[in-house]
């Protein structure tokens, strides 16, 4: 074999091992980590399991904000059909409102209730999560130009 | 007229453009001197009509212009001068009019550096053009910045409070500085294809540098931002529109070693020319990512499926055309002399390996939600495990290999001699592990090896300055690039290691205590900014009893945008930060307050000004070294 054919065989070599590598902690790492989005409807419908981590979306119900103890927060996630009673401990996004969009991050409790361990609500108030905007669409309480 | 002046410069801009791409690639030829000089005056004169341009925008957002359509939608009187200003690229038409304004300069650059031969240079400026072009046509057709407002109302909407801060005020200068920077190595690359020139690793060499520089300034910026901005006391989320500007920055690293091979032995010679490609490529998908609005989700495409769809074509059709290229011409470049396998040629194709596979990782799982979302409506996302999990082991692999790289020699190297020389920095680094997993709490592992492979490549690059008899500039850039890493990720390991968090309800004269702090919060009152009413907090922090500091985190609301923002308030010591931000408020004398103590937190960002002074120390060397060869005589000699 001449050096070069040599070398580049040593080349494919490291680039078929690095793809390979890359294939498997890739397959591995989509099994067990990816998190699904749900919205209220869906987490009925689909029968989630509880402790299950997932995204829940939708509108923050009006009136249904209170706190608890320390700094614990109760709240309902809904898309018009079904609502999620959810609790949440930590400091709320500035853009957190009753009847805004919401994203959060948790499982369900054996109660029935998403304890969440991230709540996010972005960027701007014109803005609605698109998740939330399919969601809503989904269970027909979408209005346009909202 | 201000509108109006920026719209002709603009269009002026694209027909000077399509001068530079044809007589560009025309000067290509041998014999086309004229083509040549036609292509360098045009590259000038594109910056000055799209600096005009830039600069009408700016006027007018500085003069309140609400006439103008783009003003109105995104200012306010009220609003500080430096965010009227920032305000330009705080919203998507005029970030690409910036986008375009720096594609200008380097094109600018590289009419007037002149760094490859005159055929090389003249179809870089042409490739250069074309890209101009279908930039300000895009700017044209879909987002014109001087569209005007009739009736012009009295007031702006005001700009996203979250913008306004100096931090992202110059974020995104310096992120296009590094993503369109990255397009000069692109135009090299075409160009050397085009001119069947094989030395154009050296002349696009300076770009690459000024782009890799900017990109990691720029991630850095992002980083830095987001970590006192918005509160959750993080510094990396792996949110997709970081990732888009994570993936070039992974590639140019690749693309600045092997075109080190490239330029040395002629090895690596089609490898390089492919990452110069893929690097501007993601640099487009990344703009693509960030300006059409697929990112959040594949629906909200539909919003503005014009500029979603024009990007997307621009993608295909500079990758393909670029591929294509490479399929056509690369068989004909010869490749360099051949080495052994234990030299640096090798380190560098591992470092290569490495820094692909893990790019690679950033894409799969930056692009696989919206392709499954695409293709089957199932919404998920990829958080932070999936990353760790992919994209950690491929980049501490990477990190183990950094010392042998610069301790080799070209062609055949003494592994040896090597080993011998780093065996210090590696018995330094065994220390330092050993006593992360026995004296601190709490210890695992990964912040264990994290330690240790950032005593292995801070040592080594030590030992690599000190066996020098001279201290050359490039030798100190790869010392200072690697340290800079080696930093970085001692600030990384040390927030996740030992990282507190507390958050608690207190009433005015309460106390918390974190990590051996006591804050007191001695009221929340009332104040006023520019274009803000803020709940100003006062805690006092000590420490055994002695008062250490009174911190001010702050909520602000922005009538005019009807926002509010957390400000944080952070006392940063070398070694540590403390990070407080005023949570929600529960009645007059009762608010919510969240603390973090980030130990190691700053040498984050640290690190990223350490691996950027590595950058310019061998930009330096590469200007210095161009005044030695004759054919640089546009540069004026001292």
């Amino acid at each position: 074999m001449t050096p070069k054919k040599r070398r580049r065989l040593a080349f494919a070599a490291a680039l078929v091992l690095a793809s390979g590598a890359v294939v498997a902690l890739v397959l591995f790492a989509l099994r067990d980590n990816v998190l699904y989005f749900y919205s209220p409807s869906d987490v009925f419908a689909k029968h989630v399991q509880t402790g299950v981590a997932f995204r829940i979306g939708g509108l923050v119900a009006p009136h249904s904000v209170s706190h608890g103890a320390g700094a614990d927060i109760r709240f309902t996630v809904t898309d018009g059909k079904s609502a999620i009673p959810v609790t949440y401990r930590g400091v709320l996004p500035a853009l957190f409102r009753e009847g805004q969009g919401v994203v959060a991050l948790g499982a369900l409790d054996p109660a029935g209730t998403f304890a969440a361990s991230e709540v996010l609500a972005k960027h701007d108030e014109r803005y609605m999560p698109p998740e939330v905007v399919d969601a809503l669409k989904r269970s027909g309480r979408w209005k346009e130009g909202r | 007229m201000t509108g109006e002046i920026g719209l002709l410069a603009l269009c002026l801009a694209l027909a000077l453009a399509v001068v530079q791409a044809v007589s560009g690639l025309a000067g290509a030829r041998a014999d086309a001197a004229l083509a040549r000089s036609t292509a360098s005056a045009t590259a000038t004169g594109l910056f000055v009509f799209v600096a005009l341009s830039f600069g009408a925008l700016v006027y007018a957002a500085v003069t309140d212009d609400f006439s103008i359509q783009n003003v109105a939608n995104n200012s306010h009187t009220l609003k500080p001068l430096i965010y009227k200003i920032s305000g330009v690229w705080g919203n998507h038409e005029g970030s690409m009019l910036l986008w375009v304004l720096v594609l200008s300069i380097y094109s600018a650059a590289v009419a007037v550096l002149r760094r490859g031969t005159e055929r090389l240079t003249s179809a870089a400026l042409g490739v250069q053009g074309l890209i101009a072009a279908a930039f300000i046509l895009f700017i044209l057709f879909t987002s014109n910045p001087f569209v005007r407002l009739d009736p012009a109302p009295f007031e702006g909407a005001g700009l996203n409070p979250l913008l306004q801060d100096f931090g992202l005020a110059v974020h995104p200068p310096m992120l296009y500085t590094g993503y369109v920077g990255l397009s000069a190595a692109f135009s090299y690359a075409a160009a050397a294809l085009i001119a069947k020139e094989r030395d154009w690793a050296r002349a696009a060499r300076p770009f690459m540098l000024a782009a890799w520089i900017a990109l990691t300034l720029g991630i850095a910026l992002g980083s830095w931002w987001a970590y006192y901005e918005l509160g959750w006391g993080g510094f990396w989320f792996w949110d997709p529109v970081e990732n888009a500007s994570l993936m070039p920055w992974l590639i140019a690293t690749a693309l600045l070693h092997s075109a080190l091979a490239t330029e040395r032995t002629g090895a690596f010679r089609s490898w390089s020319l492919l990452l110069a490609i893929a690097g501007f490529s993601l640099s487009l998908i990344g703009t693509f990512l960030v300006r059409s609005g697929v990112l959040s989700s594949v629906h909200s495409f539909a919003s503005d499926p014009t500029r979603g769809l024009y990007i997307l074509i621009l993608i295909f059709v500079a990758i393909g055309g670029a591929l294509a290229l490479f399929a056509w011409r690369a068989p004909g470049l010869e490749e360099g002399t051949s080495f052994e396998p234990v030299s640096r040629e090798t380190t560098l194709l591992l470092n290569n390996v490495f820094l692909t596979a893990a790019a690679a990782t950033v894409f799969i799982g930056t692009l696989y939600p919206l392709v499954l979302d695409s293709l089957t409506g199932t919404k998920l996302s990829v958080g932070p495990p999936f990353f760790a999990i992919t994209f950690s082991p491929i980049f501490g692999a990477l990190l183990l290999l950094v010392p042998f790289g610069p301790r080799l020699g070209w062609h055949k190297g003494d592994w040896r001699e090597a080993l011998r020389t780093l065996a210090p920095a590696f018995g330094i680094a065994v220390v330092a592990m050993l006593a992360i997993l026995l004296f601190t709490a709490p210890h695992t592992l990964t912040g264990a090896a994290m330690f240790g492979l950032a005593a292995w490549l801070l040592i080594s690059s030590v030992i690599d300055l000190r066996r020098r008899r001279w201290l050359t500039a490039s030798a100190l850039a790869s010392s200072l690039a690697h340290a800079g890493l080696a930093v970085t990720l001692i600030g990384i390991a040390g927030t996740t290691l030992w990282r507190s968090e507390a958050l608690e309800v207190l009433h005015f004269g309460e106390s918390m205590t974190i990590a051996g702090y006591d804050l007191r919060l001695d009221g929340v009152v009332g104040a006023t900014g520019p274009n803000f009413r803020a709940a100003r907090a006062n805690v006092t922090v000590s420490r055994n009893g002695r008062t250490l500091a009174v911190m001010h985190p702050e909520r602000r609301l922005f009538p005019a945008e009807r926002q509010e923002t957390v400000e944080t308030a952070i006392r940063t010591t070398i070694f540590t930060d403390l990070y407080l931000a005023l949570g929600d408020r529960r009645d007059d004398t009762t608010w919510t307050l969240r603390a973090y103590v980030n130990p190691l937190a700053p040498f984050i960002w640290l690190g990223a000004v350490v691996m950027a002074l590595g950058g310019f120390a061998s930009l330096w060397s590469r200007l210095r070294k161009t005044r030695a060869i004759p054919a640089a005589a546009a540069v004026p000699a001292e």
